[in-house]
């Protein structure tokens, strides 16, 4: 047919054949992909899964040889791990992590909000800068540290651990959040500007809602990141400024190692992250499905 | 309402060889619906981002009655902007997205609502007014980014292929209705499209571009029946301009074995230009039986009232040839006689395609 007839072309494309040879294979491929999904999701599970279950026995059951699934639970472990002070160690890990992932926001956001929408010619040493200083082991920098910690008169100082975790925070969160403001369409900013709008208000109003999934994101990495810091911590801190993870390893060594108490211990001290998490939860989605906001 | 005057205005990229836009020249009158046209790449809507002063002017400069923009922030320049993908502020609802400029602008809330209201009662958004934009369709967000820019009633409005992400049908409607409201509201307005045909049917005038150079600035009848060169004579009109290669031989001109009589005033100013090319729109050729040109079928395109015929003039293998024709008209393969309507020749100078004569 060589004559065409222009308004004939939609009804073609509509009628073009379906192949559904492809589907059973490709639905099989998925089962699979699902079942080694879970198995491995399992495997990382259960680890923690035991945790819990093992805070909830007595220390005679917890080292039964043929480990029980069916035991009846007790509390007792937690009155233990609550008699023996861990309030001090829990409000100090809630201080360290909170302070210091406000301050990392603080820096980080107009630092990537210059890095990713307002470059300049060494935007990129500047970023490599920023990675750089997380490829020296922290072990290599302790006795500077230490050193330097000792000679202001801050060893065993909260707000050294508020320092030290924003220091080592900000380069990933200005990474991440560099990510979130290079999604932000170059033609809200330039809307905002023939709106009439300053700097301050185009941030505030137009850019920081659209990142904000980002911005929790990059919070929650932040205070799992200090909430679980040992090193530090352990290195700094003696007895004012102790952290939980400190009051974890505290645990073994003054009580021996009695395993069910240690586990009530673990899983109070894995409680706080895995609420933020949840509740950030929302937010993490949306920060990870970011290209929908056009 | 303002007028705009581009003077030599010139925006060279870092680090490009040529300016992306060249010393452009273009006098807006108040009022005014102007569209820039051309191909991508021609400098558009770089021309446009300048008056907008999202992009600096390098050299020359724009002024906006009379007052020189040059190193004036976008915000103090009184434009509003559409831009092609609508730009819309995602966390605000459509209301808040239309209000935003006129509460950066300090304009009391209860003003602010009422002007939001008006302009959403001119577009048709009234039920919308509390949604977010990605609730809306493609043709909502246009008109909320339409909203945006009327409830400002700025001097300028700047509009950047408004409807390029639109399906065609709305595309033509829409085409209609912003014709409309700019004539009503009267705000001197630069279109920026790819698009002829949009081009053509909305502007005044249109200025067609090409590689940063303005090409004709004029009303769309004139770019139709006068084309200033070659490249506005094969861009304006769809299907395009046939061109032919030609030359001034013994009182007529000679078109790949053809001799053509435009008339005697078209002949006189093609003396002295050695090679020329011929134009001549698919409407002023006609199949007939003692036609001056030989044409070889190749494909006919049937659009219910008329149909276009496509195909190659007999011993020219190189030549490309749309014929307007009724919806009687021959089948492909056949090889039939066309007819030129002479008084409609455009011709063009070979070497430089600048037209020649009226």
């Amino acid at each position: 047919m060589m004559a065409r007839s222009i308004t004939a072309e939609p009804e073609l494309t509509t009628a073009a054949p379906r192949r559904p040879a492809v589907r059973p294979k490709r639905r099989r491929n998925s089962t699979w992909v699902g079942i080694v999904g879970w198995l491995l999701g399992i495997v990382f599970f259960f680890p923690v899964l035991w945790m819990v279950i093992t805070s909830f026995k007595t220390e005679a059951q917890a080292y039964t040889n043929t480990p029980q699934f069916v035991f009846t639970p007790t509390l007792e472990q937690y009155k233990t791990v609550f008699a023996s002070g861990i309030w001090p160690y829990l409000a100090n890990s809630a201080f360290a992590t909170i302070v210091s992932t406000f301050f990392v926001l603080l820096l980080a956001t107009p630092c990537a909000f210059a890095l990713s929408l307002r470059p300049v010619k060494k935007t990129r040493d500047v970023l490599f800068f920023f990675i750089s200083t997380k490829m020296l082991p922290i072990v290599a920098a302790i006795i500077p540290i230490y050193i330097a910690a000792r000679n202001l008169h801050m060893l065993d100082n909260i707000f050294t651990l508020v320092i030290l975790y924003t220091a080592m925070n900000l380069p990933i969160a200005v990474w991440m959040m560099r990510s979130f403001f290079l999604e932000v369409p170059g033609e809200l900013l330039e809307a905002a500007e023939m709106d009439g709008a300053p700097l301050r208000r185009t941030v505030t109003e137009v850019i920081l809602p659209v990142v904000a999934p980002g911005l929790a994101a990059t919070a929650l990495i932040c205070c799992i990141f200090s909430w679980n810091e040992f090193f530090f911590a352990v290195n700094l801190t003696a007895t004012q400024a102790a952290t939980v993870p400190v009051f974890l390893v505290g645990f073994i060594s003054s009580e021996g190692l009695y395993f069910a108490q240690l586990c009530a211990a673990a899983t109070v001290a894995t409680l706080p992250v895995i609420l933020a998490g949840w509740v950030a939860q929302r937010q993490l989605v949306r920060g990870l499905s970011f290209g929908a906001i056009k | 309402m303002a007028e705009v005057t581009y003077d030599s205005a010139t925006c060279i990229y870092p680090g490009a060889d040529r300016p992306a836009v060249d010393a452009l020249q273009l006098p807006i009158k108040d009022g005014e619906f102007v569209v820039m046209v051309g191909p991508s790449g021609c400098g558009k809507t770089t021309a446009l981002r300048m008056l907008a002063g999202l992009e600096e002017i390098d050299d020359g400069s724009i002024r906006i009655d009379g007052k020189d923009m040059v190193g004036v922030p976008s915000r103090d320049r009184d434009i509003a902007m559409v831009f092609q993908n609508y730009a819309l502020y995602p966390s605000k609802t459509v209301g808040e997205n239309m209000g935003f400029s006129l509460k950066m602008h300090g304009v009391p809330k209860d003003e602010r609502a009422r002007r939001v209201r008006d302009a959403a009662k001119v577009l048709d958004l009234e039920p919308l007014l509390d949604r977010k934009p990605r609730n809306l369709s493609g043709g909502q967000r246009q008109r909320v980014a339409m909203g945006r820019a009327i409830v400002r009633e700025p001097k300028v409005f700047c509009m950047d292929e408004p409807l390029s992400n639109l399906d065609a049908q709305l595309r033509v409607q829409t085409r209609t209705q912003i014709a409309e409201l700019q004539r009503r509201l009267k705000v001197t307005t630069v279109y920026v499209t790819h698009d002829q045909v949009e081009a053509m049917t909305m502007g005044e005038r249109v200025a067609v571009m090409r590689a940063g150079q303005l090409q004709q600035f004029d009303s769309p009848t004139e770019l139709y029946d006068h084309p200033a060169n070659v490249f506005v004579a094969g861009f304006i009109g769809s299907p395009a301009m046939n061109r032919f290669d030609g030359a001034l031989e013994d009182g007529s001109i000679k078109v790949s074995g053809a001799a053509l009589h435009p008339p005697e005033g078209q002949l006189r100013a093609a003396k002295g230009h050695g090679k020329l090319t011929v134009g001549i729109r698919p409407e002023h050729l006609s199949i007939g039986g003692d036609g001056e040109l030989t044409l070889e079928v190749a494909l006919v395109e049937d659009l219910g009232s008329d149909s276009y015929i496509y195909g190659r003039l007999a011993g020219d293998a190189d030549s490309h040839v749309i014929v307007r024709a009724t919806r009687d008209h021959p089948r492909p393969g056949e090889v039939v006689k066309v007819k030129v309507d002479t008084a409609h020749l455009h011709l063009f100078d070979g070497a430089t395609g600048l037209r020649v004569g009226e």
